[in-house]
């Protein structure tokens, strides 16, 4: 049969065109191959399916197998398996076959058998190892078609640990002649750069190379690095703004070749990717943003050609500009473009529109307004999608005075909603918007009631939990929680006597804790009532049995008087012989409880949900159990993490060489009998309120509320003996300020704001102004960014009066609520919100303007470069401070210059231990020498500029950069000119990011003779570590907790110094003495030591003699500070 | 970022799929049924993207053949939406006039091309003539 009579007998319409035109299948339709694929076609079941594709794989993996089988077939019969994997039947049988079609074909088999693995094998997968030398072969193949398929591979999937092999050759390649492997390569250090980011670092200026590349696809591929690397540091590429921008320019003014057109659009993914890199750069940062102004005020103006593309294209344009630092002109325009979106008939377009809108609102909710009507017709929009896009934008601009109209959308769209994604999404923005804004007690109440009756058992868990926290935190009001609560009640009563049955169970849950504890609060409510409805629920046969659990509770709480207790025996007998152990004891809790009312009163206090929750997560109520047992010899305790990494040690062969020559290698374990150093502060008491907030934080949730009632404070302190209680938990104090009480008496008095609307129809209109009220008030705050600034009903107390950026947020969102009744707080607020969005415009310009001219114009794109320096001169003359030069000539250049140099120290560094002053560089008319001083809180960089000219050097610039290091000017850095034979001082405040052994700091310097061309010259500093490192003063309580938190550690044994009965006093000395570290305890063989990295990185040290050798212990938060700290310790003891 | 894009006809067979995150073979079945449920009830006025879990389809159909990209929240749809536009172009240019048919009997080439024109998720090449020259190179080795 030909091609031809195969197709028609198929009978499938074409793609593109109906009529079937014969195209251009090579495949015999009598091949295997094709046999399969008419099976495929002529399938009716999934059985049949079944069926065919067992047989299918039984046949291909007799054939692959043959030794007989030619690379031909197996290219065929790799496709086939592909087919088979592609309906969901595994073949795994042919995945090492793939490795090999790739390892033995040639050209198209070669191909298949590359795009087969790629296809069978995720990133993982152990087999990968063996494409290795298959790669290697091909990479170094002189037929350019298997370095391009090895290299596609390559930048499809490669094993992590083998990239060092083959890392030469690809880099080989980004030098290449073709464009092709260029451009392979360059996507191939593209994936190694998503998988082990720091094995290409030294290859970032190649990076540059290929952004600079002649040819348009090379650089292309490279914009996907850059991308990457931008988003994760936007501060290292500012420099590389000016290069995006000129290429975008190209770009869009059609400089490229006509194939990198698509429907006469140049480049447009490429474009798309360029806009996508300029909005990083430009966020929050002014003068980066405007360098690319007017690129994109062209990109707006050319994309006017009616085509899907240009859309795709303006809709990133738009995004760019609202994300950069804004220019009104130009959001103007693209305000003006999100119009053509949103109005525009093509539904495609109408739904980015709506996405753009949502994106823009954030900055200016202003333009909400602009389109209200087309919202409120997408609103009522038939494709659902539409209407979700539309709500998602509503929920941005929710304020108190729209929020009900927004709400109930939302809750109609939930209704008819049958996507589970969907609602819970909606489900958490309903109850974020309710706990927000809500107007009234009845609302709240109500709202929260259909998202726990719609959101049901789907929603997400810390809906309820925040809710029933809300609840019983109460709020500034008494008297407003009392009304708050009783609503609740009567609510959930009148629910409970419909159908209870039909509800979700977490929110019955709710209800029957909420009953528990407020019920009491309608006096008119008999407890025995409440019990009955309750019992009710214990009959329905779909209640979980968690949710029993919960209402058996909630009956402990309850059973009170005859009535009750009779309610409550007759329960606690049905459960108590439950299958469910939880549901039994707490039907025995019930029994007891009920007929012991003074225990009761003690364990489940009335209204004792508004007392802070004391979770004691260390169990430190457990110390003398802990002491009592470890006298009697047991094992100590040790973190899970410890445990896992001991028995991985243990089972592992040790493949490390002795000793440590590396700063960084992997801790030995050779520390015989490991003592956790927490036991040292056992004994002390520790209490466990400072080891972990976040327990603590969660600690209000669900289930404790319900836990703490049997086992809480009070239910156990009864049996403790009173000498152990050190734990003393602070009260927290209400914090009030006036402002929170005007707030609940001004509730009422919102004016909404008239909205100009168009005249359509009456409805529609009246929809519009509820939905955008209130949003042209705001506008003063928007393009700043997203300032929180809309009234907040249920506001939780604060917890403590020292979160004093709460406070201010709570005065400001008063501020908006009361604007008549508080006139004189009114003022003080409107002083305080000018000052910041002051700051708020003028800081980010700043600190860009000072980190542009701290960063080193390292590596290549001269052009460009040498452009922004220039300006960057400006800058720094705009904003210099003093200028620190000396004006005394030096009469001998000769004299030792470190001591001419050290008398120029500035007088308040005078008093610290400085380094010797180093030569830094020199040339012949400038000398640069630096050293660092050590304060008690900071390490100053300080660098020395001598003119040894005759003339005076102008423009003088100092730039420092580095990789391990945070560099900040100090005061008087930004020096501009050395008069002759005279020296200028600069400071430099240096912090590390990322410990190493010795960091360094590397700089350049410009500057101007009075006659000849501008002059730079380049040096680096190298510091140690120790330099940063610091005494930490603590408590033996404090080092136990803070040990516990770090995850970062090492382990070694190093030298004793022998000093007989002291040595480890003596050792802890020395090492205290070189590395200025904190002795915090001594005792017996044990110590402990700790420090701090600056600013506040600690690290903590625990020393052990055992054997004659210290076993050091180092634990800190921040990665690879304890082996660099090991390093330093092993050296000091060394050289002693 | 696109996370996978599948070709399926409309009886919901799948014809051609390739994911750019790692989903489990056995994960992957009903997904390709969920997503084609999902735009095969759409109607033709309806718009083109939709939500499905926590990420977006952007889906186009040619003839009985829908082609679905399912891609991040932070994804440019409508620039997908071209891009499978012009996926098209490119196969058409190369099998002159695509038929389902021909995809089908040619899986291995479709794939080749696909490769060139989206890796790790991201579009890196989109320019026809490029696109389309290994697999020529590779076919002219196989002629000769």
């Amino acid at each position: 049969m030909s091609d031809v009579v195969e197709k028609t007998l198929t009978a499938l319409p074409s793609l593109l065109s109906l009529d079937s035109q014969p195209g251009s299948a090579k495949l015999s339709s009598t091949s295997k191959l094709g046999n399969l694929i008419r099976g495929i076609t002529e399938l009716t079941s999934k059985h049949e399916e079944e069926k065919l594709i067992q047989r299918e794989l039984a046949s291909i993996k007799e054939q692959v197998s043959s030794p007989n089988t030619s690379m031909r077939q197996m290219k065929e019969l790799m496709v086939r398996a592909i087919y088979c994997e592609m309906l969901g039947y595994e073949a795994s049988f042919s995945y090492i076959h793939a490795i090999k079609l790739a390892q033995q074909g040639t050209a198209l088999e070669k191909r298949v058998g590359y795009l087969a693995v790629s296809l069978f094998l995720n990133e993982s997968h152990e087999l990968l190892l063996l494409l290795v030398n298959t790669v290697l072969k091909d990479l170094q193949s002189t037929n350019l078609i298997e370095v391009c398929m090895a290299l596609t591979v390559v930048s499809q999937m490669f094993p992590k640990d083998m990239i060092p092999a083959i890392l030469p050759l690809v880099e080989e390649k980004l030098n290449h002649q073709k464009e092709i492997i260029r451009r392979k390569a360059v996507l191939a250090l593209y994936k190694f750069y998503l998988i082990a980011p720091n094995q290409v670092q030294h290859i970032h200026n190649k990076f540059r190379k290929a952004l600079c590349d002649k040819d348009p696809g090379v650089m292309t591929a490279s914009l996907h690095i850059y991308l990457q690397m931008i988003q994760e540091n936007p501060e290292g590429y500012k420099d590389l703004t000016a290069s995006f921008v000129t290429i975008l320019k190209q770009v869009v003014g059609g400089k490229l070749p006509m194939d990198f057109n698509y429907h006469s659009v140049p480049a447009p993914w490429l474009q798309i990717q360029l806009l996508r890199i300029l909005s990083v750069l430009g966020k929050n940062d002014q003068s980066t943003s405007e360098i690319m102004y007017d690129v994109l005020d062209e990109s707006l103006r050319r994309a006017e050609m009616n085509h899907n593309i240009t859309y795709a294209i303006l809709y990133e344009c738009v995004k760019c500009i609202y994300t950069i630092h804004p220019k009104s002109d130009l959001l103007e325009k693209a305000a003006k473009c999100i119009g053509n979106f949103v109005l525009s008939p093509k539904i495609n377009l109408k739904y980015l529109g709506l996405k753009a809108l949502t994106y823009v609102v954030q900055q200016d909710p202003k333009l909400a307004l602009q389109h209200q009507m087309t919202i409120i017709e997408c609103l009522d929009h038939p494709d659902l999608i539409i209407k979700r896009e539309t709500l998602e934008l509503l929920f941005r601009i929710t304020n108190a005075q729209n929020v009900t109209v927004i709400v109930e959308k939302m809750l109609d769209f939930l209704r008819v909603s049958t996507d589970d994604y969907t609602t819970i999404d909606l489900v958490g923005k309903v109850a974020e918007l309710a706990e927000k804004y809500a107007p009234d007690n009845e609302w709240f109440i109500e709202t929260m009631n259909t998202v726990f009756s719609v959101g049901g058992d789907m929603m997400q868990p810390d809906i309820p939990n925040s809710f029933l926290k809300l609840l019983s935190e109460g709020f500034d009001s008494v008297e407003e929680d009392r009304k708050l609560r009783l609503f609740a009640v009567d609510s959930y009563v009148s629910l409970l006597q419909g159908e209870p049955g039909k509800l979700p169970q977490r929110f019955l849950q709710v209800i029957s804790w909420v009953l528990g504890e407020y019920s009491h609060l309608r006096a008119e409510l008999q407890p025995s009532t409440v019990m009955r409805l309750l019992s009710k629920l214990l009959d329905t046969k779909n209640t979980s049995s968690e949710t029993k659990t919960w209402v058996l509770m909630t009956m402990t709480k309850l059973c009170e008087g005859a009535a009750g207790v009779s309610v409550a025996q007759e329960v606690s007998e049905a459960y108590s012989s439950s299958l469910d152990t939880v549901l039994r004891q707490r039907a025995q809790e019930l029994q007891h409880l009920s007929q012991d009312s003074e225990l009761r009163a003690r364990v489940v206090p009335r209204d004792a949900g508004l007392e802070p929750l004391e979770v004691d997560s260390s169990l430190s109520f457990l110390d003398g159990f802990v002491s009592e047992a470890l006298a009697a010899g047991a094992a100590p305790y040790k973190p899970p993490h410890q445990r896992q990494e001991e028995l991985a040690q243990a089972k592992a062969l040790s493949l490390e060489p002795y000793g440590l020559s590396l700063p960084i290698s992997i801790s030995s374990c050779s520390i015989a009998d490991r003592q956790s150093p927490t036991l040292l502060s056992m004994s002390s008491g520790l209490s466990g309120d400072s080891t972990d907030l976040s327990h603590k934080g969660g600690s209000t949730t669900l289930k404790l509320d319900g836990v703490k009632r049997v086992w809480g404070k009070e239910g156990y302190l009864a049996q403790r003996e009173p000498v152990e209680e050190t734990a003393q938990v602070e009260v927290p104090s209400p914090f009030r300020s006036p402002s929170q009480q005007a707030e609940a008496d001004s509730s009422h008095s919102q004016t909404p704001t008239p909205v100009p609307t168009p005249e359509p129809t009456q409805e529609k209109q009246q929809l519009a102004s509820s939905l955008f009220v209130g949003l042209s008030s705001q506008s003063s705050v928007c393009l700043m960014g997203k300032s929180e600034s809309a009234p907040q009903r249920f506001r939780r107390k604060a917890k403590s009066p020292s979160s004093s950026s709460g406070a201010s947020e709570q005065i400001s969102n008063s501020l908006v609520s009361a604007p008549s009744t508080v006139d004189n707080l009114l003022c003080d607020n409107l002083l305080d919100t000018n000052i910041t969005s002051e700051l708020a415009v003028s800081s980010p310009t700043q600190t860009s303007q000072l980190s542009q001219s701290l960063t080193t114009a390292n590596g290549t794109c001269d052009v460009e470069l040498t452009d922004t320096k220039g300006s960057n001169h400006s800058l720094i003359r705009d904003i210099s401070v003093a200028v620190a030069a000396d004006p005394t000539p030096h009469e001998d250049p000769d004299k030792p210059k470190d001591l001419c140099l050290s008398s120029h120290l500035p007088a308040e560094l005078s008093g610290f231990s400085h380094s010797e002053i180093t030569p830094l560089c020199s040339n012949q008319s400038l000398d640069l020498s630096a050293c660092h001083v050590q304060q008690k809180d900071s390490l100053v960089l300080v660098v020395f500029i001598y003119n040894s000219s005759d003339s005076d050097i102008q423009q003088i610039l100092l730039e420092l950069d580095s990789d391990d290091l945070e560099v900040s000017g100090v005061c008087g850095s930004p020096v501009q000119e050395v008069g002759s034979q005279s020296v200028a001082v600069c400071q430099f405040s240096l912090s590390v990011k990322r410990p190493s052994v010795h960091v360094e700091v590397s700089g350049m310097v410009s500057y101007q003779l009075p006659v000849g061309t501008p002059q730079s010259a380049q040096f680096s500093y190298n510091l140690p570590l120790t330099s940063f490192i610091r005494p930490l003063t603590l408590s033996t309580e404090e080092y136990g907790t803070m040990w516990l938190a770090f995850s970062h550690d090492t382990k070694q044994n190093l030298t004793l110094i022998n000093e007989g009965q002291e040595s480890l006093a003596a050792t802890l000395n020395v090492l205290k003495k070189k590395l200025q570290l904190h002795i915090v305890e001594i005792i017996g063989l044990e110590g402990i030591v700790a420090c701090r990295l600056l600013q506040d990185q600690p690290c903590l040290m625990h020393c052990r003699v055992h054997a004659g050798t210290l076993a050091v212990w180092l634990r800190s938060p921040v990665p690879d500070l304890p082996d660099c700290l090991m390093y330093y310790c092993q050296r000091a003891l060394q050289e002693h | 970022m696109i996370k996978f894009v599948l070709m399926v006809n409309r009886q919901g067979q799948t014809r051609l799929s390739r994911y750019y995150q790692p989903v489990e073979l056995s994960r992957r079945a009903v997904l390709e049924a969920d997503v084609v449920r999902c735009c095969l009830s759409r109607k033709k006025d309806q718009c083109s993207f939709v939500e499905y879990k926590d990420f977006k389809l952007v889906y186009r159909q040619y003839a009985a053949l829908y082609i679905v990209v399912g891609v991040t929240d932070s994804e440019n749809e409508l620039s997908v939406y071209e891009l499978v536009h012009n996926f098209v172009e490119v196969l058409d240019k190369y099998f002159s006039r695509v038929s389902e048919l021909d995809i089908m009997f040619n899986l291995d080439r479709v794939h080749i091309i696909l490769d060139e024109m989206i890796q790790n998720g991201h579009i890196v090449e989109t320019n026809k003539s490029r696109i389309l020259a290994p697999l020529t190179a590779l076919d002219k080795m196989a002629d000769n």
